[in-house]
């Protein structure tokens, strides 16, 4: 197969990137491993901080997609440069995609919850994930929310993030604010319950964001804890029994809920991994993909002619990843036109 | 006081199941700014009277909200409603007001 340009990854980068590039009149062929677009998007219900509709982003986003081809269940395994300078990208199915240009945009993991056992994420029924809650946002239907109707939730920060242990060291960035988010939409449904968020730093960075948080404060009643949760364990009727400290006065905390929300966070995939380094792009020691420069060059990689957008470089917002998308459009048209 | 030379350890663990968050409630429902403190200090650090006490308006919150009623008191005693805290508050929470409403609410149930 060949194209001017091969975009890997459908989710909002590369999505948003082959919109872009294919509407520049160039030939696009978009790479994507599942067999849906829009990434981690079609797990999301709605994001913050003005709880827009997931799905309603995807679909704007495919609908912008134009004249691009979409290759669904492939993968992407290595890219190599021949004499005449075009791109040959080898897939999982043995198949050989030929390209001017190449936009990696690969995404993400979600941290694996089972790996922090002493959360008993996979043991006991009442722990979920934040991708379990917005499965149960999305479809009004999730196992345990459903059996227990909770009076009492929980929320863990920074779950597989700021964590050396599990290999993490990052931030993940977007989970402070997603459990913030989260609360208010329990809250919602579950007026009476009582939410608790633990926490170590609250990092409220983006525009509206400390509005979400004082909100959920003061309008929803949700309590914060700073004091990362140590373990939990089950009571005889089936309640989760929470440890933490409460930091904030020095003294270690007991509490049972219904409910427990791990936030898990954003690590690199490791077909990421594979691809890149297959490829010769390098990878910084966290696992993610280093850009050719920190400020000048942050969407092109150490290979002329390969670009990349969104979280293959670290955990983003996706107005963030929106925006890397549309700079990488600029950088591969000035490439392509450079190369012609 | 024991008889055999050792005696049973306070449970220093604070148990949020049986936490006593009514004066809690009162205090919110009268004053919601209660609910907006993040926990800064700034309130506990310029307090003139947290040089010589215990004095703490941001610990004094949270023991409120923890139910801890006896070491809520310990530590708004030493306040001289100078209002320091009020101006320093990033939040603006209105510190004079609920350091009295919790004084009042301390009079009237004899605490």
């Amino acid at each position: 197969m060949t194209a001017d340009v091969l975009v890997i990854g459908a989710g909002p980068a590369g999505l948003r990137s082959a919109a872009g590039i294919a509407a520049k009149g160039y030939k696009t062929l978009l790479l994507e491993k599942s067999d849906t677009l829009g990434g981690h998007l079609t797990k999301w219900d709605r994001l913050f901080p003005n709880q827009t509709k997931a799905e309603e982003l995807v679909s704007d986003l495919i609908d912008q997609l134009g004249e691009t081809l979409i290759l669904n269940n492939s993968v992407a395994v290595s890219i190599k440069r021949d004499k005449m300078g075009w791109f040959t990208t080898k897939l999982l199915s043995g198949e050989v995609v030929e390209s001017k240009s190449v936009v990696i945009a690969t995404g993400f993991r979600v941290f694996d919850a089972t790996r922090k056992e002493e959360y008993g994420y996979g043991i006991f029924e009442g722990v979920i994930t934040n991708v379990d809650l917005e499965s149960y946002f999305k479809g009004g239907k999730f196992g345990s929310i459903n059996n227990i109707n909770p009076s009492k939730i929980g929320f863990v920060h920074c779950v597989g993030s700021r964590d050396d242990k599990v290999g993490n060291p990052n931030c993940s960035k977007v989970c402070c604010v997603s459990a913030v988010k989260q609360a208010i939409e329990l809250k919602e449904i579950f007026p009476d319950a009582e939410v608790y968020c633990f926490y170590m730093d609250l990092r409220m960075f983006g525009r509206g964001f400390e509005q979400i948080y004082l909100d959920a404060q003061s309008k929803y009643g949700v309590r914060f804890i700073r004091g990362r949760v140590s373990e939990v364990s089950q009571n005889s009727s089936r309640v989760l029994v929470v440890k933490a400290e409460d930091t904030l006065s020095s003294r270690p905390i007991k509490i049972s809920l219904d409910i427990l929300v791990l936030m898990s966070g954003i690590v690199p995939c490791d077909e990421n991994k594979i691809l890149l380094n297959n490829s010769g792009i390098s990878i910084s020691d966290d696992g993610f993909m280093m850009p050719a420069d920190s400020f000048l060059n942050t969407n092109r990689s150490n290979i002329d002619g390969i670009f990349a957008a969104g979280c293959i470089k670290g955990p983003k917002t996706v107005p963030e990843v929106l925006n890397e998308a549309d700079s990488v459009v600029n950088h591969v048209d000035r490439f392509l036109r450079k190369a012609l | 006081m024991s008889k055999f030379g050792f005696e049973i350890a306070k449970d220093l663990r604070r148990d949020l199941d049986c936490s006593d968050t009514l004066l809690f409630s009162y205090v919110k429902s009268r004053q919601p700014d209660i609910l907006k403190c993040i926990g800064c200090g700034s309130c506990s650090a310029t307090c003139p009277a947290s040089v010589y006490k215990q004095t703490s308006f941001r610990r004094s919150i949270l023991m409120l909200e923890r139910g801890e009623v006896k070491e809520l008191k310990s530590l708004i005693e030493g306040c001289m409603l100078c209002g320091k805290c009020n101006i320093v508050c990033p939040r603006g929470i209105n510190t004079r007001d609920i350091i009295l409403t919790i004084n009042e609410l301390f009079i009237e149930n004899k605490l």
